[in-house]
Parts: structure tokens; sequence; C-alpha cells
């Protein structure tokens, strides 16, 4: 529908969190009413701390048909994972 | 045909509050400082919980779901802002009367409400405009009653104004796109505006009550709200390209409990599952 407003992708900071997270999307005629759609549809229950919107249009998303010959390939490469070596514990948290 | 209101009361409160533990004792004398308050109290809780109901009514029905939730979840701020009121007014009078009781055990006569709140919502723009017209002086009510001398009645305000400042961000920048959008939506808020401005002067007259509550330092006087309103329902009304009415004729009543006709059709359905099944939990 044309009259439609645009789409906005949310995306929140948790309490505790590090990063903000994608927790859906939202209607809303520009970014200043999107952001208070934001608050009042993904925060009521007092999940973030930070709200980001982006208007849907403006992400570039890989093709769902191009999931082979992107994704495939890293699949059968078990040696790219940090798994082969000993961390000595003095390293710490990383 | 539909049952009159005195069919849908019986049976009345009196009998019911017989059997309801600890309510029905003898009423707070008036005049008396206890009184005031409750009185005060109600004042504040019935606006909130007959506006909170208005706006819920508005739930599953909004025009977008983003404004739908964006409304319930203030018909929930103001729900929660009466249960505090109220339920200290119930604390005040000291009858056994909770937030609960008062809320749905008391008849139309008895509520304190100004009239503006219990108008029907009418469409998207005049529920907007009477939640702005309603919010540009909650809010500074709030601020107000933040100095109360009475403790435990700033401490309600500094949580309810919280809340409140969201209200009238969201209730003013929408008043402000409608009015100044299309020509259709600039004309339902005119139209909004004119029909609602009658009833915007009650919250601003004061009667005894109110002058002993502010000789006390406990409320503010309705009349010392008025300049904090006229500021800033002008700048918004400017940015909105709406026309202020130029009438100070004033609807009142509400506040001393004589209701329009609204009232008791409101109050039915809110009503009546404690009506017909007093103390009723879940």
């Amino acid at each position: 529908m044309s009259n439609e407003w645009p789409l906005w992708e949310v995306f929140i900071r948790g309490q505790h969190g590090l990063n903000h997270r994608h927790v859906g999307s939202l209607h809303a005629p520009d970014a200043e009413l999107a952001m208070r759609h934001a608050r009042d549809v993904y925060t009521r229950r007092n999940e973030g701390v930070s709200i980001w919107v982006v208007p849907s249009s403006e992400i570039t998303a890989s093709a769902p048909s191009d999931k082979g010959p992107l994704f495939e390939p890293s699949n059968a490469k078990v040696y790219r994972h940090p798994t082969f070596y000993d961390i000595p514990d003095e390293v710490g948290h990383m | 045909m539909a049952p009159a209101m005195s069919d849908i009361m019986t049976p009345d409160a009196a009998e019911l509050a017989k059997d309801a533990p600890g309510e029905g004792r003898a009423p707070l004398a008036e005049g008396t400082a206890e009184h005031d308050l409750f009185i005060g109290l109600a004042r504040l809780g019935d606006n909130t919980l007959i506006l909170g109901h208005r706006v819920s009514e508005w739930c599953g029905h909004s025009p977008v779901l983003e404004e739908d939730i964006a409304l319930a979840n203030m018909a929930l701020d103001l729900i929660g802002q009466t249960q505090l009121w109220l339920g200290l007014a119930g604390e005040v009078e000291g009858a056994g009367r909770d937030a609960d009781a008062l809320a749905f055990r008391r008849d139309a006569w008895d509520f304190r409400n100004i009239l503006l709140v219990e108008r029907p919502n009418g469409d998207f723009g005049q529920t907007l405009m009477r939640q702005f017209l309603f919010d540009a002086w909650h809010a500074p009510m709030l601020t107000a009653l933040e100095g109360s001398s009475d403790d435990r009645i700033a401490d309600i305000a500094r949580k309810a104004g919280k809340e409140v400042a969201y209200h009238i961000e969201r209730s003013a920048d929408l008043v402000i796109r409608l009015g100044d959008g299309t020509e259709e939506s600039r004309a339902r808020m005119q139209t909004a505006l004119d029909t609602l401005w009658p009833y915007v002067g009650e919250m601003f007259i004061g009667d005894v009550t109110d002058a002993r509550l502010a000789s006390a330092g406990i409320m503010p006087a309705p009349e010392s709200l008025r300049s904090a309103w006229d500021a800033s329902v002008d700048q918004v009304l400017a940015e909105a390209t709406l026309t202020r009415p130029e009438s100070t004729f004033a609807h009142k009543g509400g506040r001393q409990g004589r209701h329009t006709e609204h009232m008791g059709h409101l109050l039915a359905p809110m009503q009546w599952l404690q009506r017909a099944y007093p103390g009723a939990r879940w």
C-alpha cells in the first residue's frame, strides 16, 4: 500500500548488553516518530537503555539464493576456529 | 429496552459496603483536614482513572498498531498513577477502602474528576487533543505537587512526573503534526479543539477545599497553574497552525461530583464486574 508509513528496523541495547541487537521492525512516517514508536512498542518491559532506528530501505541484505556460494564454503574449514591450541590461564578472559 | 442506570446500580453501594470488611464506617466530616485531603487525592486519582479508562477504550481500535500500543501504554501509566492516588486517598479516609474499592464501588456523584476527561473519545484527533489539553495541565500540576508539604504526595508526583513528561511530549508532537498536516487532519484538530474548549476552564477553578489545601502547602491552587498551561498550549497551537477559541465559558461541576451523562455510561462497563461479583479476584 502506497499510503502506508515506511518500515524501520529497531535495534536496542539491553540493560547489560554491550551491543545493540535487532529486535524487530515498525512503521513510522519519520525518524523521530520511529524512535518514539520503538520506545512504545519495544521497551515496555524495561528492555533497553539505548535505541537505534534505521530505515529498512537503507539496509542491504544478502540474497537467500546466494546462501550456497556465500556461506557453504566456510562449513568445512574447521581450522578457522581457534580451537586447536591451548590458551594459557594467565591470559584470562578473551 | 436498555436498563436504566438505577437498575444497573442495584444492589447499591451501601448494601455492598456492609458485606465488605472494614467498609461502611462513618465518613470523614466535611471541612476537616482529612476530608480535604481525601477530596484532593480523589480529584487527582479520578482524573487519571477516568482518562486512563477512556484511553484504554482505544485498545485494538487505533488507526495503526504502533499508536494502539502507545495509547495502551499511556492508559496503563494513568491507571498506575490512579492506584497510587486512590490508594493514598483510601489510607487517609481510614474506612478500609482501598484503590479498587474507590474505583469500582463508588457511584458517579462520588467521583471528583474534571468533565474534560469523561468526554467520549470521538475521533482520533479528539482523543489526542483531549490528551494534550490534559497533559498541559497535568505536567505543571505534578511539578507543583513535587513540592507538597505532604511527603507521600511529593513521592507520587515525582514518579508520575516522569511518565507525564513523556505523555506531553508525545501528545504535543501529534497535535502539531496533525494540526499542521493535511487539510483533513487540520480541520479535525480544529473541530476537536473547539469542541473540547468549554471543558478546559474547570481545571483552573478552585473551591474552598482547594483553598485550604493550597494554604496548607499540600496542593497548588488550581488558578496558579493557568499561566503555565496557557504558555504551553499557545505555543503548541501556534506551531500546529490551530486557532485558540476566544470563549472563556467553562462547564464545571465534575470536581464537586456533578457529572455529564457520559459518566454513567463510562462507569457501567468499567464497574460491572465488581458490582456483580463484589471482591472478585483473579
